[in-house]
């Protein structure tokens, strides 16, 4: 039954209340801003605590079936929700792959055995989720994938690499896509999808230094590493269909998620308002000509995405190249936002210099780093360039 | 609030059957050889397509109907503009429709009444409002006596030469006023033509001294600076449509010659230098047409508000920089095929810079708004 705007509007007002009622009070570390940022045992402790207490107050996986732990209602329910974490700035619902990947899938088309064994571990946060897609020689090209499964009575032996593999540290299951027969005449129908145990002898993760000196990543190893045969997801061969349903959740053009904040988002407001109190020639940096010019092109920028997603909505303004905005949107956000952080750096002065970890950086060195978090997005699911063949491919015609 | 403000976005069913048919249209009867044709003629458009332009009910879709328009409001007019723009289809209709909205906006009832049948029937008018180079000044120096004769000159009056009727603004009494000009009212010699960059565009300056205007043809009071405010953020946002059509039909002639020109034994479209800057084309472009259908949504026939205001400036800003980007490349792209007047790559970096020049340039629009946003 759908909900009526009635409803809503009642459930929006007691949801509001609550994240402002229970918004956690600045833990004295830096928070992840996204689900890819998660570095160290605080960090983790912290979110999964939070986690917990949205979902236990009824504020995630809203959609999700009740047996599973979810609150068994109408999606719209999660959205305002959602909206609400938005707007009063609460931490991240950090257990992304879970509660944006893993879970959709499992609830599409999983076994009733496996929707009992996993789906409430998502929300609860108990059961961190990461996935092993990436491999070291394969970074975009998935159907390559080379990590070997081979089935041994009742168990399955892996063999491999994966890299890349977010929160692999601190997870106990991977979504896992490895190769069950190396002789299929296509590639992709050599390709399995496991539902791997990640803390069983053979699997070894080591995290991933970033840019940033912090950890959020890992490379992760299969040494005749043993699984039970039931983790198989489907049949044997269906792995790439999986594989692309799970990017289809992934990239949100497909519904299902639990909900929940994936990642903190920084607006051209934000970087305005840093720059309170900074100074260039004598008085505020706002008042800057140059400055001026370049904060109403970042302003215009984010404008132009927002609007973009409007009119992509409307089909007698879409009708040159069809697909161009939602095809170029990853290309054109993320490059937008590193140049965003980019600009909020450069406009500090010589604070700009300063990094996390100083007393006297700005907002705690929060720009400084989230500039070079701001890669992940630009390199990760696609470098910009090869977006850019992608849109020029796709959308322009262009020859390969 | 967020700096980001207003992101409204709407477009009627009225507009989506226009953007079609005016398409349609200029696809049809404006192919690049026609275009071609009217670079060296005196009036720079064919008056046989314009009359059927005018036919169509183009010149008064803006107008109210107890003026003979249709009523539909500027917003109407932005998909016509579009795909002219499109089609590099050179015309007074901008001129005209501006010449409309500021004596719609400034004027009496009585002068709409008398003034206005004629432009929704397709008379072109124009707007003098230049007297130097410079957009972002105010002053007016062209005087309106007291006994209500002219003193003064205006400069790049847009298709002067074809106007049946000017809109002026003057100084009257100290004041900022609009004053009615009928082109027969003119004096020997009282245009001098602008040889322009852009060859599909026509304008002048134009002399106006000695020029008696009778009363009934002058407009005072603050409505009058109001009105004249509005219509230039009108008109950067018709010029801002103009050349966002113009930057999608650059982009398209880039993408068909990267598809069919070879060289070193590959189409050059599969070169990455080439690609990437193509793909940021489409981009920008995709900005420009939702700023501009974001500020379509915004105007009307009252007084523009602040978000139109913002609206209307950033379409502009950004048409303008896009356009510009896209005609330059669009040049270098078709190597030294692009280097020629034969190769069409050259309207588009003319009409670009044109543009441009057209209601304040970009950064006359960003320096606005960063008074608007940030202050």
């Amino acid at each position: 039954m759908s909900a009526s705007e009635k409803e809503l509007q009642e459930f929006r007002v007691e949801v509001a209340a609550w994240m402002k009622e229970n918004n956690p009070a600045d833990p004295g570390f830096l928070l992840p801003q996204t689900f890819m940022e998660v570095g160290d045992e605080r960090q983790l402790e912290f979110l999964r605590e939070w986690q917990h207490k949205v979902w236990a107050a009824g504020y995630l996986g809203m959609a999700w079936p009740k047996e599973y732990g979810g609150g068994g209602v109408d999606a719209a329910f999660q959205g305002v929700a959602d909206q609400e974490m938005r707007r009063n700035g609460v931490p991240i619902c950090f257990n992304v792959i879970g509660l944006g990947w893993a879970g959709p899938l499992i609830n599409d088309i999983g076994t009733e055995q496996e929707k009992a064994k996993y789906l409430k571990g998502i929300l609860t946060a108990e059961d961190v989720w990461c996935q092993g897609f990436s491999e070291p020689e394969h970074g975009s090209d998935l159907g390559s994938a080379q990590t070997r499964a081979v089935r041994d009575g009742d168990e399955y032996v892996l063999n491999g690499q994966k890299i890349w593999t977010t929160m692999g540290n601190f997870a106990k299951y991977m979504i896992l896509l490895a190769r069950t027969n190396p002789d299929a005449p296509r590639k992709y129908d050599g390709l399995s999808y496991f539902l791997s145990p990640m803390k069983v002898p053979g699997i070894e993760t080591r995290p991933i230094r970033k840019i940033t000196g912090e950890f959020g990543f890992t490379e992760t190893f299969f040494t005749d590493a043993r699984i039970p045969a039931d983790c198989l997801m489907g049949e044997e061969g269906q792995g790439w269909k999986i594989a692309m349903q799970t990017l289809q959740y992934e990239r949100g053009a497909e519904a299902g998620a639990a909900g929940g904040l994936a990642m903190v988002r920084v607006t051209v407001d934000d970087m305005i308002r840093q720059l309170e109190g900074v100074n260039r020639d004598g008085e505020s940096v706002l008042k800057d000509p140059v400055v001026r010019d370049q904060l109403v092109q970042a302003v215009m920028e984010e404008k132009a995405m927002i609007l973009g997603e409007r009119r992509a909505h409307i089909g007698a303004l879409t009708t040159d190249y069809p697909g161009s905005l939602p095809l170029s949107s990853k290309l054109r956000v993320s490059e937008m936002t590193r140049r965003m952080r980019q600009l909020a750096i450069n406009l500090q002065g010589a604070e700009g210099a300063l990094y996390v970890g100083d007393a006297e950086a700005r907002q705690g060195g929060f720009w400084q780093r989230a500039y070079f978090n701001s890669f992940s997005a630009t390199i990760g699911g696609g470098t910009s360039q090869v977006q850019a063949n992608i849109v020029a491919e796709h959308i322009l015609g262009l020859p390969k | 609030m967020s700096v980001v403000g207003n992101t409204a976005l709407k477009f009627s069913e009225e507009q989506a059957m226009l953007l079609d048919v005016a398409r349609q249209f200029c696809r049809d009867k404006s192919p690049i050889a026609s275009v071609r044709a009217q670079l060296e003629t005196e009036t720079g458009f064919d008056a046989g397509l314009w009359a059927e332009m005018v036919s169509l009910g183009w010149a008064g879709i803006a107008l109210p109907e107890s003026v003979g328009g249709s009523g539909m409001g500027i917003a109407t007019l932005v998909p016509v503009v579009e795909a002219m723009g499109r089609a590099m289809l050179g015309t007074p209709l901008i001129s005209s429709a501006l010449a409309a909205q500021l004596l719609l906006r400034a004027g009496s009832s009585e002068q709409a009444e008398r003034l206005l049948p004629a432009l929704a029937e397709g008379a072109p008018a124009t707007i003098a409002l230049l007297e130097d180079a410079d957009w972002g000044s105010d002053s007016v120096a062209l005087v309106l006596d007291e006994k209500g004769v002219l003193q003064g000159a205006k400069k790049y009056v847009p298709d002067a030469a074809v106007a049946s009727l000017f809109v002026v603004s003057v100084l009257h009494r100290g004041e900022l006023a609009l004053a009615v000009v009928r082109a027969d009212q003119l004096g020997e010699g009282a245009l001098r033509s602008n040889t322009l960059i852009d060859q599909t565009k026509r304008s002048a300056n134009v002399d106006f001294s000695g020029i008696a205007v009778a009363e009934n043809n002058i407009i005072t009071g603050p409505g009058a600076a109001a009105a004249l405010r509005d219509v230039r953020l009108l008109g950067a946002l018709l010029v801002a449509a103009e050349a966002t059509g113009s930057a999608g039909a650059c982009l398209d002639t880039i993408v068909e010659y990267l598809k069919t020109r070879k060289q070193f034994g590959k189409l050059i479209g599969s070169y990455q230098a080439l690609k990437h800057p193509t793909v940021d084309i489409l981009t920008e472009t995709d900005s420009a047409r939702s700023f501009l259908y974001h500020a379509a949504t915004l105007v009307g026939d009252s007084a523009l508000d602040t978000d139109a205001e913002i609206a209307c400036r950033m379409a502009k800003a950004q048409a303008c920089q896009t356009l510009l980007y896209a005609g330059d490349r669009a040049v270098q792209f078709h190597g030294g095929m692009g280097f020629t007047y034969d190769c069409d790559a050259q309207l588009y970096i003319r009409r670009a810079q044109w543009s441009q020049q057209q209601f304040g340039d970009a950064q006359h629009h960003r320096k606005r708004l960063a008074a608007l946003l940030l202050d």
